[in-house]
């Protein structure tokens, strides 16, 4: 399931693609907007192809993997060139990265596609990995002091193996104060169609995760995964006064901007 | 005891609302697991050990038919008496004949999940055998009349007080919550019993070809109780326990002992290579070992699926599972329960009965990062998933007779329809739109009568889509 091998991170790249996701096309287009925008002010050029739709990791999780494959096979066609992908979500990423291989390895799949699964595989990233160790960003903070618990989603920590590169964003924030959460690794119960499925050890899942958070007295709450944000902020909203949750790319932005 | 889809929604649901359980699981889990972490963090190269760990298994899982006649030839060579059982009934039978032929009255028990597989306590108890289990934690549960919920701990649900309730009740002993009087109580019991038993029966951790040993690894010197105080002995193991040498058994143990309690070491590490021999004090007249089958091979025959037979019965997947931790071992209604349960169990009892428990995961991987030998069990419970998913005629002549078994028609309908969205950009662009419009209109009230929004705020759709914002774009 992870990618054993460690990743070998491109030189700065002059043109990259940008994967919105359907979450955040829908849920939180101003941070993918906030994503693009800070990836742009690095001087490199976005593509977004107004094709793209759904990685296909749903159906795949359920088990569906022919309709899966489909939507895949429509989303690799929209990045044919030899530029990095960029993803903001951890999930996403890991279901590029590293199971699209499963899903064209098939016997029923042709060699030149497990070829090109592969391909356009090695060249997925996170964005917050992106922006660490590809362009190796430098951010000067505008905002005022606040205090920042970080959620490490777990497709991204574990499958990815993405984990110092959100912190070490953040830790360039001079006015951010990280506050640690109690059991921070620790799924907070999403799981696509299971926080809907098996909701009630999903929600007993969440509900943990969020008083741990409030225990840990942050006024904002950044991830990289917009469904988790989605899970945990609505279970934070709805236990009464809580942080602010949004998408790291977002809570970036609105502290580096230019007024 | 068979796994339920319906009981377990209703199981499960019960479980995280019953505070006492979640307490002590939060409780007893947290401390193992710190535990565990320590011990990792003090080795040298922990993820490196962990993969030669996986190496050593995946090895010996590749040998697997000629271990397992060498490790014949090896035991019965030293007078161990080797028995194949190809099912449950079987394994039970072959110790039945055993214990009648020996005019065996009482057995005493160290811990042995292939026991548990096989439900022998409940089959020697119908044929007049009094069984009586000597491993703590299993003494507690058999005293409450529970199946273990935990393969390492097994009343890991219940916490001290109402331990002690139970040996007030079931002893007749003065009420203590005392932990150490009430360790004496149960060595009280056992004592007497190990005096009289006529057999003891117990697992095996490791077997080795080369040499024909079996090894037990433990914690409280009941397993040494067990394997020489009773004039028979009888081991029982699953085929995938044998390992190729004996060179191969340090990093096992190792990985063992930690992720199972943290322990560098366990206070016990038993060696059982033969009966007692001419000239010896002390020991079992009679040495036997039940190798189980019991659905193992069909898994075996599988290239992807095999890896679950790496597994050592850490319980380290349990005690980092989400999940495992909200509902305890119980909801799952089987023996092997947690991640490690929801890949094996629809293998060994088939996906049409306990299917629904691999999607019982969040795939969120904590478990496969702890594996000591780095059993993939996400990747394993997809493909789990797909199975079950398949539709019947075509998945059962790909995967054989349980595929297709978790398919529901209006769940494969929503996924034909969900992919007929998704593969049409405009048809996606269209259809989201409308949802986002649709969603804005709702009133907030009503979304909390669907599950996502019981117990959480639905999430507010964005006005505009990224598509939108970014459709003047290069490339758009
Ligand atoms: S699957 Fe791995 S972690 Fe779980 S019990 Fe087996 S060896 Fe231990």
């Amino acid at each position: 399931m992870t990618s054993a091998d460690p990743i070998r991170y491109p030189d700065k790249p002059e043109t990259v693609y940008f994967f919105g996701t359907c979450l955040v096309d829908n849920f939180y287009a101003q941070a993918g907007l906030a994503a693009v925008e800070l990836i742009e002010r690095e001087g490199v050029r976005v593509i977004f192809p107004q094709g793209q739709t759904c990685c296909g990791q749903p159906p795949f999780n359920s088990g569906y993997r022919d309709e899966a494959r489909r939507v895949a096979r429509a989303q690799m066609a929209l990045f044919p060139r030899p530029f990095p992908v960029v993803v903001p979500s951890g999930s996403c990423g890991a279901m590029f990265r590293v199971h699209y291989a499963e899903l064209f390895g098939g016997p029923d799949t042709a060699v030149s596609e497990q070829a090109q699964a592969r391909e356009f595989a090695a060249r997925v990233f996170e964005w917050s990995e992106f922006m660490h160790h590809v362009l190796r960003v430098r951010w000067e903070d505008r905002g005022p002091p606040v205090r920042v618990s970080y959620h490490p989603s777990c497709h991204l920590q574990r499958e990815l193996g993405v984990r110092r590169a959100p912190l070490a964003l953040l830790e360039q924030l001079s006015g951010v104060t990280l506050c640690p959460v109690e059991d921070a690794e620790e799924c907070c119960g999403f799981g696509g169609t299971f926080a809907v499925k098996q909701e009630p050890i999903s929600a007993a899942m969440v509900d943990d995760k969020a008083r741990k958070i409030v225990a840990g007295g942050a006024e904002v709450l950044v991830a990289c995964d917009a469904g988790c944000l989605m899970n945990i902020g609505g279970a934070l909203a709805r236990q009464g006064p809580a942080p602010r949750v949004l998408p790291l790319a977002q809570f970036i932005k609105e502290r580096v901007h230019e007024a | 005891m068979k796994p339920d889809a319906g009981r377990f929604k209703v199981d499960a649901a019960r479980a995280t609302l019953n505070a006492t359980l979640r307490q002590n699981l939060n409780h007893t889990l947290g401390l193992i697991r710190a535990r565990r972490d320590a011990a990792f963090e003090a080795l040298t190269a922990p993820e490196e050990l962990q993969e030669i760990g996986q190496a050593i298994k995946q090895e010996s899982l590749a040998r697997l038919p000629e271990l397992l006649e060498r490790l014949e030839d090896r035991l019965t060579a030293r007078g161990i008496q080797v028995h194949w059982a190809e099912t449950a009934d079987e394994a039970n039978a072959i110790v039945l004949e055993i214990a009648r032929r020996r005019g065996v009255q009482l057995v005493v028990k160290g811990k042995t999940m292939v026991s548990e597989e096989t439900e022998l306590n409940r089959f020697l108890q119908r044929h007049g055998i009094e069984v009586l289990e000597a491993d703590l934690g299993e003494y507690i549960v058999q005293l409450a009349q529970q199946p273990p919920s935990h393969i390492v701990a097994p009343a890991i649900h219940m916490n001290r007080r109402e331990i002690a309730d139970l040996f007030h009740e079931k002893l007749g002993e003065p009420y203590t919550v005392d932990i150490e009087a009430m360790t004496a109580m149960a060595r009280r019991v056992l004592r007497e019993k190990f005096k009289t038993a006529g057999m003891g029966v117990t697992g095996v951790n490791f077997a080795i070809a080369e040499t024909g040993t079996l090894c037990l690894v433990e914690n409280e010197g009941n397993g040494r109780m067990c394997t020489t105080a009773p004039p028979v002995h009888v081991a029982m193991m699953g085929l995938e326990k044998v390992v190729a040498n004996l060179s191969d058994l340090p990093t096992l143990n190792r990985l063992l002992t930690r992720s199972a309690t943290g322990q560098a070491i366990s206070t016990y590490f038993n060696w059982i290579s033969s009966p007692r021999r001419r000239g010896e004090k002390d020991g079992p007249e009679e040495v036997h070992v039940v190798i189980l089958d019991n659905g193992r091979s069909s898994v075996y025959s599988d290239g992807e699926l095999r890896d679950t037979l790496a597994c050592l019965r850490c319980g380290a997947c349990l005690n980092i599972c989400p999940v495992y931790a909200r509902i305890g071992g119980h909801a799952y209604r089987a023996v092997y329960m947690g991640p490690i349960g929801k890949i094996l169990t629809p293998q060994l009892a088939g996906l049409e009965t306990a299917g629904h428990l691999t999607g019982a995961s969040t795939l969120c991987g904590a478990c496969a990062e702890v594996c000591p030998v780095k059993i993939p069990i996400p990747d394993l419970l997809l493909r789990l998933r797909q199975e079950g998913s398949q539709p019947t005629a075509a998945g059962r002549a790909l995967f054989g007779p349980g595929a297709g078994s978790q398919r529901k028609p209006a769940e494969a309908m929503l996924w034909k329809g969900w992919q007929v969205l998704h593969d049409r950009p405009a048809y996606y662009r269209a259809a989201t739109a409308l949802a986002r419009a649709a969603a804005a209109l709702l009133p907030r009230r009503a979304a909390s009568l669907s599950p996502w929004g019981r117990r959480r705020e639905l999430p507010v759709p964005a006005r505009a889509s990224l598509h939108a914002l970014l459709r003047n774009r290069p490339g758009a």
